[in-house]
């Protein structure tokens, strides 16, 4: 038999409510209506909640809807693609469309050499951006207004200017075809120094002077205390240079040539377009291939990219 | 533990001296308070102990060793900051333990030592939080904590109670207190807080504009200001000054004249009648006048303030200037706009030059 609730026992009136319960008024019954304005209130606050539930349901749809028919479409047979209307959804599953687009296109190499161009990259930026922040916000040094102006500068400057430049550069070190060439460009980022920059002056100053009285430098300070305070900033940042890598097209395109052994993922499925495992439903099952690190990189790291983006938006 | 001296410390910015030839010596397990209003200095020569502030002229030394050139991790000094400077990434242990890291002190002993200043603090339950999980008062005693952990020579203490409500203020400076006398450490504590001054400091030093203006024990600042400034700066509220002239009576007596009335001097204060007409300046603390149909100084009652065991009453006088005048509780309070006499007590007065030093009484003997 269930114990009777508290309540209901003798002499309950002594006890005392529980925290956050409301307390009834004596003689109403429960559910009924003693002020009319607050359940007024409460419904139009329902009924705005579920306005904005629905409009950010459709904005999901018109984001997920591409993806979703991209996966679809993958797992069909070539001629059921042509079929109207569209499949919303594959009936039998051609599963084989992924071995043939991972097999036929060497994805396996693609996405191998994706993975090391982007962990360089990614790796890179973050030890060049921390350190050249570090000295942006907590150094003193000649010129470090006018030299941090300027590589907030060079973040107006399309790619595509420096384009040849870098080609040339890279091409007279001899780094044509190589990983060093695919990746060095990208090793510094005045973003991500600009991010960090912002994220270490939110750093009090005083605990950098309580850190050198304690003992600590500049460079056990940045390790010890700045870098996991802007921990958020610094995942962010990772992240965003992993999309920006992963995604890159016209330079791994330009720079490694015919080399099977750098070319990377994204190169891989525009290769895989007019070969002759070439259908369009072996391309969107290789695009499917080469979205999903990006896509569990997104869903584990989503809520760290929002706090970073947000940061110091709201308060 | 060891002394801290100045000598004749100088820091500029630009063209602002922010300590303008400090001299002042700290004692072996003193507690001296630098007391003064904000941007006085107080903060910068503190800093300039620690090493946070490159002396520009003068020496700081802390026992035998002049420190100027010496880097802040090798002072050997630890300090209390106003924000508490707190690592919020670490736990409370981690915090009291993070001096000792780097001192290459191994981790039991990190861990003992840790555990031992919680316990003394009573923060041993809160080893495990972090900081932004702790109240004001809890933040306070990590950042003591982590002061003493290392037994330094000597404790900086820049405003550590600021941001502490009324209550905790009062209980926090006395532990502060009884926590250095156990210890004994030599410590420099800034606050622009006179109470705080009055009720913790060995001695207290008196900063204005970059310049010391006197440095004693906390009762002889109060009954023997150096100055116009120490005398209106300490006290709640400060000593009342009155703009006037020293006159000699017919009757030979001395009396500062005053657009509010004749003060008739007494005792060692009437040797001020060499300076028969010179302008100076009285100075009187609120308790030592009183409202009284008798008194020298005639003014109109502005405010009533209630303070429950006593009443401050805010005067105008005659030239505009405003007095304070404090009775107790019990006595007649006057009406807004009453005109009152205001009865000076003559063995409490204290005199000043125009430029604000204090006129020195010839005693008797």
């Amino acid at each position: 038999m269930p114990a009777e609730p508290v309540s209901d026992a003798p002499g309950a009136a002594a006890v005392l409510p529980a925290e956050g319960a409301v307390p009834r008024p004596q003689g109403a019954a429960p559910g009924e209506a003693h002020r009319p304005t607050p359940r007024a209130g409460r419904s139009r606050r329902r009924l705005r909640l579920v306005a904005r539930y629905l409009l950010l349901t459709l904005g999901a749809l018109v984001v997920l809807l591409p993806v979703y028919l991209t996966v679809v479409n993958s797992l069909l047979p070539e001629p059921a693609l042509a079929h109207q209307p569209p499949y919303l959804y594959p009936s039998h599953a051609q599963w084989q469309n992924y071995s043939t687009a991972w097999v036929g296109g060497h994805l396996s190499i693609y996405l191998r050499n994706s993975v090391i161009q982007t962990a360089i990259i990614v790796v890179g930026q973050l030890v060049t951006s921390i350190l050249a922040a570090y000295a942006f916000a907590f150094l003193r040094f000649p010129f470090r207004r006018t030299l941090f102006l300027l590589f907030l500068s060079t973040l107006m400057i399309p790619f595509e200017v420096t384009l040849i430049t870098n080609l040339d550069t890279i091409t007279s070190l001899g780094w044509y075809n190589t990983f060093a060439g695919l990746t060095v460009p990208f090793l510094a980022t005045g973003f991500g120094t600009f991010l960090l920059r912002q994220a270490f002056l939110q750093i009090p100053r005083d605990l950098q002077e309580a850190a050198a009285l304690d003992g600590y430098g500049h460079w056990r300070f940045m390790t010890r205390v700045a870098v996991p305070l802007a921990r958020p900033s610094v995942a962010a940042l990772a992240v965003f240079s992993f999309l920006g890598a992963w995604n890159q097209y016209l330079w791994p395109l330009v720079v490694t040539g015919n080399n099977n052994a750098v070319r990377t993922v994204q190169i891989g499925l525009k290769l895989l377009v007019g070969t002759n495992v070439s259908s369009v439903n072996v391309t969107l099952a290789g695009t499917v291939i080469a979205v999903t690190p990006l896509l569990i990189l997104l869903i584990v790291f989503q809520k760290q990219l929002v706090r970073s983006l947000t940061a110091g938006a709201v308060k | 533990m060891a002394q801290i001296v100045f000598d004749q410390v100088t820091k500029r910015y630009g063209d602002v001296r922010a300590v303008d030839d400090l001299s002042l010596a700290v004692g072996d397990g003193e507690l001296l308070v630098l007391l003064g209003p904000s941007g006085c200095g107080k903060t910068t020569a503190l800093r300039m102990v620690a090493g946070l502030e490159v002396v520009d002229e003068g020496t700081v030394a802390i026992g035998d060793r002049v420190v100027n050139d010496v880097e802040p991790r090798d002072r050997d000094v630890a300090m209390v900051f106003q924000s508490y400077a707190l690592y919020p990434h670490l736990t409370v242990a981690k915090n009291l333990e993070f001096p000792l890291r780097q001192r290459g002190v191994p981790k039991e002993e990190r861990e003992r030592r840790a555990v031992d200043v919680a316990r003394t603090l009573g923060l041993e339950p809160f080893l495990g939080r972090k900081p932004g999980q702790l109240s004001g008062g809890q933040r306070q005693r990590v950042a003591l904590g982590r002061a003493i952990v290392r037994s330094p020579k000597a404790f900086l203490m820049d405003e550590p109670l600021s941001n502490l409500d009324a209550a905790l203020r009062v209980q926090t400076r006395a532990d502060i207190v009884a926590l250095q006398q156990r210890l004994g450490t030599t410590t420099i504590y800034v606050t622009h807080d006179q109470v705080e001054a009055m009720t913790m400091g060995h001695r207290i030093a008196v900063m204005d504009h970059g310049r010391l203006q006197q440095v004693a024990a906390p009762q002889e600042l109060y009954d023997r200001p150096g100055n116009s400034f120490v005398a209106a700066f300490l006290g709640s509220p400060g000593m009342n000054l009155i703009g006037g002239r020293v006159a000699v009576e017919a009757e030979g007596g001395t009396a500062i004249r005053t657009a509010a009335g004749d003060v008739l001097l007494q005792g060692a204060q009437a040797s001020v009648a060499s300076h028969h007409e010179q302008p100076v300046v009285l100075g009187v603390r609120p308790e030592h006048l009183r409202i009284s149909p008798g008194g020298a100084l005639e003014g109109t009652v502005l405010l009533v303030e209630l303070l429950g065991a006593e009443t401050q009453v805010i005067c105008e006088l005659a030239d505009h200037s405003r007095v304070v005048v404090r009775q107790q509780a019990d006595q007649a309070r006057p009406r807004l706009g009453e005109p009152v006499r205001i009865a000076v007590e003559p063995a409490a007065v204290h005199l000043f030059t125009e430029d604000g030093s204090r006129l020195e009484e010839k005693t008797a003997a």
